[in-house]
């Protein structure tokens, strides 16, 4: 399961027949017996935050691509930095100051990595770019490994928000996960009021579609440019913050996250920005529901008696859990949706 | 790019000439490539060479596949390393078959194996993903590597969990008293594979399929107009690709006698877009170029240092800024200067160039290396040694010593450039003015 060590993991308990519900560090019980209500409840609470996560991040890799035509490979690296900068800042001032200032110092990152690295390969073309931001990745994730080592780093819920806000049924349910809620729904309608309400708003939504119009205007189209690669890469690492103390912070959340990522793009609809938060919200429930359920067909069929020879692949389709197959079907629905709506589901750039 | 249709027109005319001499010239370059694999192992014949030759074998059927997308149609993949790995738990799947049912099957053809079963997933998946191109079709690529990948947990039966599954090679059919067990036997077939594929690959580059593909790179709107299907083409181009891309991996699976999963990772597909890029994807030798390089540092700088990988990925973004051509493509640019007879003014800059070259070379290495000493190897202490020298991390000098090295090294590649600049105007401007087409 070494794939699905980022995500909420399921384990059941035999002996009790309990469930054990595991978010990165954070645990919580399930009876077996109990309510149905209570776990559709939990996972639905589950699955809307880490599609707010998600969202936090498409939401900016969205942005990105219509502005700039081109996909920012390195941007979950970006996630990455801002969880690991949130936790040294956590170790040295408290969490709180890494909440603000994190994201802030991986912004202007990002700025540099705009001014000095993209904007130089531009010329050379969408190839390029796209190869430059992998290779970013690619160096973005080694440099990570040498300042802060391989292991996961001990990145902790804050005191003030280590209690448990509720209790439905018999399941304790963690404050810091309603903070995580509280803060993406925000960043959410801010950006959201930001860009449809202010006059910043209608600059930056001119200059990703009529570049040239803007700048005969009179606005600074590669300054609009570099800030909104800017504000990208901070909305990256305000979800990096939040959710490294909940999930685990380590140098390869990048490499299980982007693919994630990517799937929410293309699933959602190429440069939509509704179309991400669709497909982010889907993607988060259906992994989170996934992951609350151990059916597999051997238990679904129990009663037919047939049961497949063992160390053969029928057997282990057979066996397999919807738990067990949760990582895959980002993957699966990405495979659907090119089946029936190549496009996406709010996309129609066909490039 | 434009290399193509030039060496195209020009090779046309000398058929039309000489078609003898034509056919030799043709030719010439593979009766020399060959030549040179069968006398490799006799100048390099310690095992570590030919353990490190025959790696660089695989990498280059690898690469070569892979440029079949990027460099001839244009369609980046981050998810080719699918095919490579399937290749070989194929073949060792086959090969593990072959020999409980004593099925008379050698082991020189088992290769095939591989690459039927990297062209059957190439067309399956190739279905799915050739139905959108640029961006769409690499973020595709991406997500079905990640299925494939996560798959292997699941179908632990065929794929055989963390270990992957084993083979014996010299358990098959013998035509000769070859074995195949030592690895000089093992390096010459995988040589000739090599050899075989470069030849097809390059091939099909000549045929009006191989054209084809290049239209739908440049321009996929007036290959429509033409009457081809550009989402057919590009669909023919990728399953052709999946089927070398099994073939290298049937060669590294016999190669290691072993499958598993990180055969088809996210790192094997990233290396060989690496290999291929830095190679340089214009031109049909810059991937084996690519290949070779990068086989031979993954060896040779994983011996000197923990940290290789971001040497690697730091080398690429170099590649991807300054020089999108690739290796191939910086010795391509210099082609029309050095007919037209004037490369001799370009050296006395290039002199001059070297050394800020090396001195940031230098001081980027200090950099990292003592940042390695003193974050990872925390616990054996500030000593280290570079380049022979013994000194503390956590000195103030050594970090001094780099800061200048840094800024001298700007300073100079801020004297240098516009020389540089000049001198390389005045060539060209020298071998347009001699009839010489750049």
């Amino acid at each position: 399961m070494g794939r699905a060590s980022s995500l909420p993991l399921n384990l059941w308990d035999g002996a009790t027949g309990n469930w054990v519900v595991s978010f990165g560090t954070q645990h919580f019980l399930i009876k077996r017996r109990g309510n149905v209500l209570e776990l559709v409840l939990i996972s639905t609470l589950n699955g809307v935050l880490y599609g707010l996560l998600l969202f936090l991040m498409a939401s900016g890799l969205t942005l990105i691509f219509s502005m700039m035509g081109v996909l920012n490979f390195a941007h979950a690296s970006f996630y990455m930095l801002g969880a690991f900068v949130g936790y040294q800042i956590s170790k040295w001032a408290g969490f709180w100051p890494g909440l603000i200032f994190a994201p802030l110092i991986v912004g202007g990152v990002g700025m540099l990595v705009e001014r000095f690295g993209l904007r130089n390969v531009h010329k050379n073309g969408h190839v390029a770019e796209l190869l430059f931001t992998f290779g970013l990745a690619f160096v973005m994730e080694e440099l990570v490994q040498i300042v802060w080592g391989k292991a996961p780093v001990d990145y902790r819920v804050p005191a003030l928000l280590d209690f448990s806000a509720f209790t439905i049924f018999s399941t304790n349910y963690p404050a810091y996960k309603l903070f995580m809620l509280a803060i993406s729904l925000a960043i959410f309608v801010g950006l959201f009021a930001m860009l449809t309400r202010t006059r910043v708003g209608l600059i930056v939504q001119a200059a990703l579609t009529h570049p040239n119009m803007v700048a005969h205007l009179g606005h600074n189209v590669p300054l609009i440019f570099m800030l909104v690669f800017g504000v990208g890469a901070g909305l990256a690492a305000i979800a990096g913050v939040i959710a490294g103390p909940a999930l685990v912070t380590q140098s390869t959340m990048a490499g299980l996250l982007g693919p994630i990522l990517f799937v929410i793009v293309v699933v959602g609809g190429l440069g939509s920005l509704s179309g991400a938060l669709v497909a982010s919200l889907l993607i988060g429930l259906l992994q989170t529901f996934a992951i609350s359920s151990n059916v597999s067909m051997a238990d679904l069929f129990s009663f037919s008696g047939f049961a497949p020879q063992p160390n053969t692949i029928l057997n282990d389709l057979w066996r397999v859990s919807v738990a067990q197959i949760a990582p895959i079907l980002p993957y699966l629905l990405l495979v659907l949706m090119l089946i029936f709506r190549p496009t996406g589901l709010m996309g129609n750039r066909e490039s | 790019m434009s290399d193509t249709t030039a060496s195209n027109s020009r090779s046309g005319e000398t058929i039309r000439a000489n078609p003898r001499s034509s056919a030799l010239r043709a030719a010439g370059p593979w009766l020399l490539s060959a030549a040179a694999l069968v006398a490799l192992p006799f100048i390099f014949r310690s095992d570590t060479y030919l353990t490190v030759m025959s790696l660089m074998g695989i990498a280059i059927v690898f690469a070569l596949s892979y440029n079949m997308m990027l460099g001839q149609t244009g369609m980046l993949s981050f998810g080719h390393a699918v095919y490579y790995g399937l290749g070989a738990y194929f073949v060792v799947h086959g090969m593990n078959w072959a020999i409980a049912t004593r099925a008379p099957i050698p082991l020189p053809l088992m290769p095939l194996v591989g690459g039927i079963a990297g062209l059957g997933f190439a067309v399956i998946f190739g279905w799915l993903s050739t139905k959108r191109s640029g961006t769409t079709f690499s973020m595709i690529s991406l997500g079905l590597a990640e299925l494939v990948g996560s798959s292997s947990l699941i179908l632990r039966t065929f794929f055989g969990g963390e270990e992957g599954i084993t083979t014996n090679r010299t358990k098959l059919l013998r035509l000769t008293d070859w074995s195949f067990g030592s690895q000089f036997q093992m390096y010459y077939l995988i040589a000739a594979w090599c050899l075989i594929s470069a030849v097809v690959m390059y091939a099909l580059t000549r045929t009006p399929f191989g054209r084809m593909c290049n239209a739908v790179r440049e321009n996929p709107e007036r290959a429509q107009f033409v009457g081809y299907n550009p989402q057919v083409v590009r669909y023919i181009a990728f399953c052709l690709s999946g089927f070398f891309a099994g073939i290298a991996g049937a060669l590294a699976g016999i190669n290691f006698e072993l499958a598993n999963a990180n055969l088809f990772g996210a790192a094997q597909s990233g290396t060989v877009l690496l290999a291929t890029f830095i190679g340089g994807i214009g031109t049909f030798v810059g991937p084996v170029l690519g290949a070779v390089l990068v086989s031979y540092l993954q060896v040779m700088l994983s011996d000197i240092t923990e940290v290789w990988q971001l040497y690697f990925g730091l080398m690429f973004i170099a590649v991807v800024m300054f020089a999108p051509g690739g290796l191939a493509g910086l010795v391509q640019m210099h082609a029309p200067v050095v007919r037209a007879g004037v490369i001799g003014r370009l050296m006395p800059s290039y002199l001059m160039a070297i050394v800020p070259a090396l001195l940031l070379l230098l001081g980027v290495v200090m950099l990292i290396e003592m940042t390695v000493q003193l974050a990872v190897k925390q616990s054996e202490g500030p000593a280290m040694k570079l380049f022979g020298i013994g000194f503390n991390a956590n000195q103030p000098w050594p970090w001094l010593l780099m800061v200048v090295l840094l800024a001298s090294a700007y300073a100079l590649f801020r004297l240098v450039s516009p020389r540089l600049s000049a001198a390389w105007d005045s060539a060209r401007v020298t071998a347009a003015e001699r009839g010489i087409v750049i």
